[in-house]
């Protein structure tokens, strides 16, 4: 190198490099590493059956259980082994697995069957989680852009307000919101949440969320936007908006997939904590945490009520979170560990 | 300590004050300017009528305008007077009566997460790619992935019902016996640990790969110094300074509430139990109290570690 060389910018870098997979652009590079992760493609498999089960809720029902979610049989008789068994005992005890199309994982304490809530409650689970994420991903896109693009007293407001929520633990602040809106509901502007909905703790869960996914995009559009092609688009005479969504956007892309991915577990987590409290999905509306909540009281003498919701969870977020790890190790191999109080 | 260093902790406490104000004003309105939230209608009970609805608002101050209501739930806080609305308890006599389980559930469950998520994260950086760290990556997975009240749950079951080793829940005073105090947290430090151990190990692991290659490790190797003291004096040190900052705020997190699931799963009756009986309640002071600590614990330990951190590292402080 040259000394007049030394305030150039380095060369911009050749197209193809010899030996290097040829023309592979980012995406189809860490698409092959993500590929050749065992890991991640067995825990993506296992969660798009969890998922496929849940949806398939309805047809479990009504061709395989034959009962609904919310049908109690607290009178009836099962045969098993066959004998004759009540679905729960004189003692309230409900049966166990009966490893049978009918009551397959067992019943709870008011006779309905745990496999159909374990499936309609997943629904529920999982749709929570995602519209979280979705809730934490926009607000945190938007909140993080403009506090990292803007700077000045946008971010300060911004950074400020961000604070505030990440001053409480994750879990109280989720269930301070969860209860306060559990009874009345919320209004944001025309939507209007109502105090039984599936909504309610989606929304919860979404904010709580938010500066724990802003706070790095905020650093990461701070970097980008002092970038060479960011300038080039300023000089060529590019509006902010279009410098924004052209230019910034497209590389918080593999960001935000990772995000998206983690905070998917967190997500579920918290939904199952808040319901398992009583702060989350309300009545009659079930999840694996409300059916979790009422059968820790009566693991000695239930098991199943707590082992079947809680295995199902525990296979969810792991298979999501090893989804989110692979993703990370693909995207960005150098990393470190990210996480959420 | 300069004076420099006294003015950056005034200044950090002093903005600590401000969102801790904040904090106050954003609880106060999540349970107060909530629509159709109207206490009143629960105070009264189901058979009320309008006049017992109006007094019931009128002895609580519902009818002030929002500032005023304000001033007053927040001089109740701060002067240790609030009431519950459904026990007419002092909110602090309660909290007084839970904090010795929470703490030692808090305390414990911190040294424990801390020391096993040092050895396992330096087993799984110094045995990189091995079957140790293969497991010891995996089984943090798991521990990040098992919620409390699972984990929790399983091992009463199985250890407690089954086997009967531990006691099955409950909570006995360190002052009345320490070694029931002992066997009773046992499990329920280790279902809280959980959790943190996977992370800090994952944590200290990847800062372990980090500082093993930088340059002062490189000359400490140069100079001949033993591979163990190498890893105890140089690389332990450096990797060691992000987990303890998030020990700090985790222990915060913890005492602040974060509790509440392992004590009701193992009934423990601490401070975290008595939130989860005020929302099933839906007794506002309580857990308007109770979230107003947490985050207090929260903002506190924020404070303190940028202190800390400033006084470690004089780059900080400008």
């Amino acid at each position: 190198m040259s000394a007049t060389d030394l305030d150039e910018r380095p060369a911009p870098e050749p197209v193809s490099v010899p030996g290097a997979a040829e023309g592979a652009s980012p995406l189809q590079l860490a698409l092959r590493r993500l590929r050749s992760n065992k890991v991640a493609l067995v825990a993506t498999v296992v969660f798009l059956v969890v998922v496929v089960l849940c949806l398939l809720a309805p047809v479990y029902s009504a061709h395989i259980a034959h009962t609904g979610p919310n049908n109690n049989h607290l009178s009836d008789q099962v045969r098993v082994g066959g004998k004759l068994t009540d679905v729960v005992s004189v003692d309230g005890i409900p049966i166990g697995p009966t490893w049978h199309s009918r009551f397959l994982l067992g019943a709870d304490t008011n006779g309905r069957d745990i496999a159909v809530r374990l499936l309609y409650g997943g629904r529920n689970s999982l749709e929570i989680g995602v519209i979280a994420t979705l809730i934490t991903l926009v607000g945190a896109l938007v909140l993080g852009v403009a506090a990292g693009y803007f700077r000045g007293w946008t971010d300060t407001l911004i950074s400020r307000a961000l604070d505030l929520i990440w001053a409480f633990p994750a879990l109280i602040l989720g269930i301070a919101l969860g209860v306060s809106l559990a009874l009345g509901g919320i209004s944001i502007g025309p939507l209007h949440l109502k105090g039984g909905s599936l909504l309610v703790p989606a929304f919860v869960i979404g904010v709580v969320y938010i500066p724990y996914v802003a706070r790095p995009l905020r650093g990461e559009v701070l970097t980008l936007r002092e970038r060479e092609f960011v300038d080039a688009a300023r000089i060529l005479g590019f509006g902010r908006l279009r410098i924004i969504l052209r230019e910034i956007l497209p590389n918080l892309a593999s960001t935000l997939l990772v995000f998206g991915a983690l905070q998917l577990a967190q997500s579920i987590t918290l939904e199952a904590a808040l319901s398992f409290l009583g702060a989350g999905v309300q009545a009659p509306n079930s999840s694996w945490g409300t059916m979790l909540s009422g059968a820790v009281q009566l693991v000695t003498t239930s098991p199943h009520l707590t082992l079947a919701p809680g295995l199902m969870l525990v296979i969810a977020v792991l298979s999501v979170n090893l989804i989110g790890d692979g993703l990370r190790a693909a995207f960005d191999p150098r990393a470190s560990v990210r996480r959420g109080r | 300590m300069t004076v420099q260093m006294v003015a950056f902790a005034v200044k950090r406490l002093v903005s600590a004050v401000l969102v801790l104000f904040a904090v106050s004003i954003l609880t106060f309105l999540i349970f107060v300017a909530i629509p159709n939230g109207d206490p009143a209608l629960r105070l009264a009970g189901r058979t009320a009528t309008a006049s017992d609805i109006a007094a019931v608002r009128h002895t609580y101050g519902f009818d002030l305008p929002v500032w005023q209501q304000y001033l007053k739930t927040m001089g109740e806080v701060l002067s240790g007077n609030i009431q519950s609305y459904t026990q007419h308890v002092s909110v602090f006599s309660q909290i007084e009566r839970g904090f010795p389980a929470t703490l030692s559930l808090a305390l414990g469950a911190a040294i424990i997460w801390m020391v096993l998520g040092i050895v396992f994260g330096l087993i799984g950086a110094l045995r990189a790619g091995k079957a140790s760290d293969v497991t010891i990556t995996t089984a943090s997975f798991i521990g990040i992935s098992a919620p409390a009240f699972v984990v929790g749950a399983v091992l009463l079951y199985f250890l407690a019902f089954k086997l009967k080793i531990f006691p099955n829940g409950g909570y006995v005073p360190i002052t009345q016996d320490p070694v029931s105090w002992f066997t009773h947290l046992l499990l329920p430090w280790f279902t809280m640990s959980i959790l943190y151990i996977g992370i800090y190990a994952q944590v200290l692991r990847s800062g372990v790969l980090e500082v093993l290659d930088a340059d002062s490790v490189r000359t400490a190797r140069a100079k001949g110094l033993s591979p163990t003291r190498v890893l105890l004096k140089h690389v332990l040190r450096l990797s060691l300074i992000p987990i303890i900052s998030l020990w700090g705020l985790d222990l915060a997190a913890v005492v602040g509430g974060a509790t509440v699931i392992v004590e009701v799963v193992f009934n423990l009756n601490g401070i975290g139990q008595y939130l989860q009986q005020s929302v099933g309640a839906l007794d506002v002071p309580p857990v308007l109290t109770l979230t107003l600590l947490g985050a207090f614990f929260v903002v506190l330990a924020n404070a303190v570690v940028d202190v800390v951190y400033a006084l470690l590292d004089p780059r900080i402080r400008s």
